[in-house]
């Protein structure tokens, strides 16, 4: 670890001002500091939002604002969110060790790196943690690695479940910086690595989220489902979000988010038009695993996430439209 | 270590002393004396200690697989922060000692045998400091060649036959495979395993003039001594260790390594105390590997299901001029029958880190595959496979015609089979599915061969009434304290608040150490034997024979009389040494641990994810110590079984050979929803020839065939015979049913 100063802020105004002279915020810092130690990434300055007010759920119209300081553990609890998002909360505790979530925060895990092994390793290629060295993954041990989103460049993960959930969930990230406030619909926070892996997300230097928004509640039959190695605390291989609705046998509406299978927050608007309007059936989800993976691509050890995916939303769709007829 | 013929194990010692004693305390399931300060972090592990001016190192790794050290430049390194030195000196040791090596390693970190392998200590005030700068340090190297990977296959694989493995041979297998009603011959493919233990290695090294004390974390401190003091070419007289509780060994611990040889020559360069911890990813990269193995498995059986031939051959592998190979074929010498066969293991050179011990060698790896062809028979003949393993005993050791000295492999499958339900199981696969979830149930056999080390104890019988258990014997989590404490307590009839006992320091008598399931047995015959002859002279003291002495919470009885142990004493301790040696019962007898695994497993029918429902265990190992302590060592082999058996698997980049899953992120231990309840039978026997405690080995029983009863589960659930470990959804995915398909 390289000496750092660490700074803390007490307001998000404050903490916006002080990125301004260079730095990262850190909030739980259950990632930042791994990658630290590691020299991954080594700033030279650390600001800390922990005493900031960022903290506090609060309702908004028929929505939810989930302050970016609000721990996982906090978020999975809150009774609004478990009886009106379900969905959330289920992603939230499918991801790492209570510990962990009682630490990590809703605007970090936002932000969390990939879990990359080549991108953890400082004696491999990666052009995420430097530049312009290549990608050691592509050609390496890729089996938790992307199939939808790669490039040249860098293929991995955003490994997390609870951006995931909140994509299906349309939520919106609420972000403040230099030039005033800012919203960007999840869906767009996140970025493909393109030529410039480097950069995870659309924040800005000198940026910080302050919350997350939940839209009104969709009534929806709510199910996450993540497949992973062994029971608990591990990645997805591939996971689902699912929020569906039933009318007269048919899915009347449907969002899917889909983590650890392409390089960012997967949902795509072509695999949910597929099923709305129809009966559920086999071939039905068949047909939209399909749609889904029509640009996947396998990198070797990452081949079997393909058919996997479409197993696990086959199942999953199984489940929820069953339970939404009932 | 004073030895002498007597000490030697030579026949098996029928008296069973420690059922003709009276305190009552041995087997029972006592918590552990020292499990308070554990559970509060008041324990002190070897990186705690608060040494005075201690300066802190952090050692470098090589980043090419292969090649000679030609520059270091040390002076960018020295003008950062709190930096006090870079060291790369010729003793520092390039590989891991092997277990009971007692001599060093191979040296002199110039070459480069492994991608990792450390090159260099930088050492400085603090810990952070001294990363920093290790990070930093750059060091050229020359002709970096390609990293041999493990394919003995290949044309041009080096492939050796290790020099202390012979190949067992008899008869003609190939015939008997022509010959058999009913065959197998199958490939299994097992992967490299971590330890992976909770405490990582660590060492804190000071001089003291010319004797340098080490505060270290290692399993076997009479050989560390001797292998830290052949490194740095000064008399094992000069060194001693200190470790009273180490956090998990595995084999990872055995033999000294990088950290403490580094540690000891940065402190005798600087005048200073230095510790030197390694980090998780470090002790992944460096320490010790359990190879991969390659095996095939021929089974061939008569029309009954009687093996006529059994075949076991083995592809291991380890770095060049590596003594160590896995042994995979260590039980199948003895646990079925079969007269024609072909025992054998072949190591193949790598260019990986040290391979070596991991919590059973040999069995762990080896057992899972036999289990799992067994299976494979038991199918193809159409019996049950616990009806197979029944058939398939041998009356004695096939080929070698060596007695079993006892033997609880048919109470273990029976009493194990009624307490599991085996009568529920299924026996085609695809039958019973809840849910998504396809269900199956299956049995293995375990069985770990017993090991006796050299050991001694000196135990005081103390004036005020009081014992003391003096040896250098470590506790690596197994609970040594307890057992001693019971062994000398029920011996000298103390009850166990009386009995103190002092382990993990070189400057008392030296133990067997922690390694191999011998801790127990060795080290605790050794103590038993210092209170036998306590025992003599406090019965020469009342003039009675020894065999008519009873003692009970500090009383002695005698025709009638009882005397406090105080009186007899009268002011004066008595203080006895008992020492033990492997003599003839283990020429004269195959001595073995057995016990049999029942596994319920549910494989998702969409996903393939295989998840443990329960299990259940049962052991015969001689006389139980501690019931509470024994059924812990049973639990943790279970669970590493599963994490064998399912996700557990060391993976090597192919193009530098550097380790891709170096930390306990992405190489995955089960973790407690992995394992859910497990069930233990501990089965009543003593084993005369084994111990004079009646007792054998325990402490990897649990592991020795567990994933194979997970493997045969999981066909058993949903017909998918994975020949790979670990069993892993993708393998899985190709075999399954359609999943919205109900079964008949």
């Amino acid at each position: 670890m390289k000496a750092f100063v660490l700074d803390h802020a007490t307001s998000a105004e404050s903490a916006i001002h002080s990125l301004q002279h260079g730095g990262v915020a850190i909030a739980g810092g259950t990632n930042l500091v791994d990658l630290m130690k590691l020299q991954v990434t080594a700033p030279g300055r650390v600001i800390s939002i922990r005493r900031t007010e960022l903290a506090e759920i609060a309702p908004d119209g028929d929505g939810l604002r989930i302050g970016a300081l609000v721990t996982n553990a906090d978020c999975a609890a809150d009774m609004r969110v478990r009886e009106n998002w379900p969905l959330l909360a289920k992603a939230i505790l499918a991801g790492a060790s209570p510990q962990l979530r009682n630490r990590a925060t809703t605007g970090g895990n936002l932000c969390q790196r990939t879990r990359c092994g080549y991108f953890y390793d400082t004696t491999q290629a990666c052009n995420k943690r430097d530049p312009g060295s290549g990608c050691a993954a592509r050609n390496g041990f890729n089996r938790i690695h992307a199939v939808l989103g790669t490039s040249d460049s860098c293929i991995a993960t955003y490994p997390g479940d609870m951006a995931v959930a909140m994509l299906a969930l349309d939520a919106v990230v609420l972000i403040q910086g230099p030039p005033g406030a800012r919203e960007i619909p999840i869906a767009a926070f996140h970025r493909m690595p393109g030529d410039d892996p480097s950069r995870d997300n659309v924040l800005e230097a000198g940026e910080l989220i302050t919350a997350v928004r939940l839209p009104s509640p969709t009534g929806g039959v709510q199910l996450y489902r993540k497949v992973r190695d062994r029971a608990s605390y591990a990645f997805a291989l591939v996971s689902l979000a699912v929020d569906l609705t039933m009318e007269q046998g048919r899915i009347a509406r449907c969002a899917l988010g889909f983590g650890s299978l392409g390089t960012v927050p997967w949902r795509d608007p072509a695999v949910e038009q597929v099923l709305i309007g129809e009966t559920p059936s086999p071939a039905l989800f068949a047909k939209a695993a399909e749609v889904l993976l029509i640009d996947a691509q396998g990198f070797g050890e990452n081949d079997f996430k393909i058919p996997l995916v479409a197993r696990a939303l086959a199942a999953t769709l199984n489940e929820a439209t069953r339970i939404g007829r009932a | 270590m004073r030895m002498t013929l007597a000490d030697m194990y030579n026949t098996p010692d029928e008296r069973n002393l420690l059922d003709t004693m009276k305190q009552g305390v041995i087997g029972k399931p006592l918590d552990r004396p020292e499990g308070p300060l554990k559970v509060s972090g008041t324990a002190t592990y070897s990186a705690e200690w608060k040494i005075e001016g201690c300066v802190e190192g952090v050692l470098v790794l090589a980043d090419v697989p292969q090649g000679t050290v030609k520059t270091i430049q040390s002076d960018e390194v020295m003008t950062m922060p709190g930096v006090l030195a870079v060291l790369a000196h010729k003793a520092m040791v390039r590989r891991s000692t092997q277990g009971t090596a007692g001599k060093a390693p191979v040296q002199d970190v110039q070459t480069v045998d492994y991608f990792a392998q450390p090159v260099a200590l930088v050492v400085a005030e603090t810990f952070e400091q001294a990363r920093d700068a290790a990070l930093a340090l750059k060091v050229e190297y020359e002709s970096a060649k390609i990293a041999v990977p493990f394919a003995p296959e290949s044309p041009e694989a080096e492939v050796e036959t290790p020099s202390d493995s012979k190949p067992v041979k008899g008869g003609d297998l190939d015939q008997a495979m022509r010959d058999a009603a009913f065959s197998i011959d199958v490939a299994y493919d097992t992967p490299g395993h971590a330890s992976a233990a909770m405490e990582p290695h660590a060492t804190i090294a000071e001089w003291q003039d010319d004797q340098l004390i080490l505060r270290g974390s290692y399993q076997m401190l009479a050989f560390n001594v001797k292998e830290i003091a052949d490194c740095l070419s000064i008399s094992p007289k000069k060194v001693r260790i200190i470790a009273p509780y180490v956090g998990g060994g595995f084999g990872s611990k055995l033999g000294i390594t990088h950290e403490a040889v580094a540690a000891a020559i940065a402190a005798k360069e600087l005048g200073r105390p230095v510790r030197v911890v390694m980090t998780r990813q470090q002790v992944f990269q460096t320490v010790m590997r359990r190879s991969e193995t390659r095996q095939r498995v021929r089974l061939a059986a008569d029309a009954a299901g009687r093996l006529i031939g059994l075949g076991h051959e083995a592809h291991v592998s380890n770095l060049p001029d590596e003594d160590f190979a896995e042994p995979v074929t260590q039980a199948t010498e003895f646990l079925y029958g079969g007269e024609n066969r072909l025992l054998k293991v072949e190591v193949a050179r790598i260019c990986r880190m040290t391979a070596g011990s991991v919590r059973a060698p040999g069995e762990a790896v080896g057992m899972q595959v036999l289990e799992a062809a067994m299976d494979e028979l038991a199918e193809k003949v159409g019996i049950d496979p616990i009806e197979l393993r029944k058939r398939n005993i041998a009356a004695k050791v096939p080929v070698k015609g060596k007695p079993y000295s006892s033997r609880m492999l048919v109470e273990a499958l029976e009493q194990g089979a009624a307490q599991f339900g085996w009568e529920k199981r299924k026996s085609t696969p695809c039958k019973t599915r809840d849910g998504d979830w396809w269900i199956g149930m299956r049995v293995a056999s375990a069985a770990r061969v017993n090991v006796m080390i050299p050991a001694e104890a000196r135990v005081t019988l103390k004036a005020d009434g009081t014992a003391l258990v003096e040896t250098d014997q470590t506790d690596i989590g197994t609970g040594t304290y307890a057992i001693l404490g019971q062994i000398a307590g029920e011996m000298l009839g103390l009850p166990i608040s009386k009995v103190q006992v002092v382990l993990g320091d070189t400057t008392l008598p030296p133990g067997a150490g922690s390694g191999g399931s011998f801790g127990a047995i060795s080290t605790g015959s050794a103590v038993m034997r210092a209170c036998e002859a306590i025992r003599k002279k406090l019965a020469k003291t009342i003039a009675c024979d020894v065999e008519e002495l009873e003692i009970k919470d500090g009383i002695a009885s005698h025709a009638g009389s009882q005397r406090l142990l105080t009186d007899l004493l009268n002011g004066k301790d008595i203080a006895k040494i008992g020492s033990i040696k492997p003599g003839k019962t283990f020429k004269d007898f195959s001595q073995a641990s057995y016990g049999a695994f029942f596994a319920e497993v549910a494989v998702h029918a969409f996903t393939g994810e295989v998840r443990m429902r329960r299990m259940t265990g049962a052991f015969g190992f001689g006389r139980v110590l501690n019931a509470k302590t024994a059924r812990s060592q049973c639990l943790g082999g279970m669970v590493w079984g599963i994490g064998s058996a399912l996700t557990e698997e060391l993976v090597f980049d192919i193009r530098d050979g550097h380790l891709v899953n170096h930390d306990l992120a992405e190489y995955h231990v089960p973790v407690h929803a992995d394992v859910p309840a497990l069930d233990v039978i501990l089965l009543e026997e003593r084993d005369a020839a084994a111990s004079p405690l009646q007792a054998k080995g325990v402490g990897e029983l649990g592991i020795c065939g567990a994933a194979g009863a997970l493997a045969n589960a999981v066909y058993n659930a949903c017909g998918a015979r994975v020949r790979s470990f670990p069993l892993t959804l993708d393998k899985i995915i190709p075999y399954l049913p359609d999943p919205l398909v109900s079964p008949a």
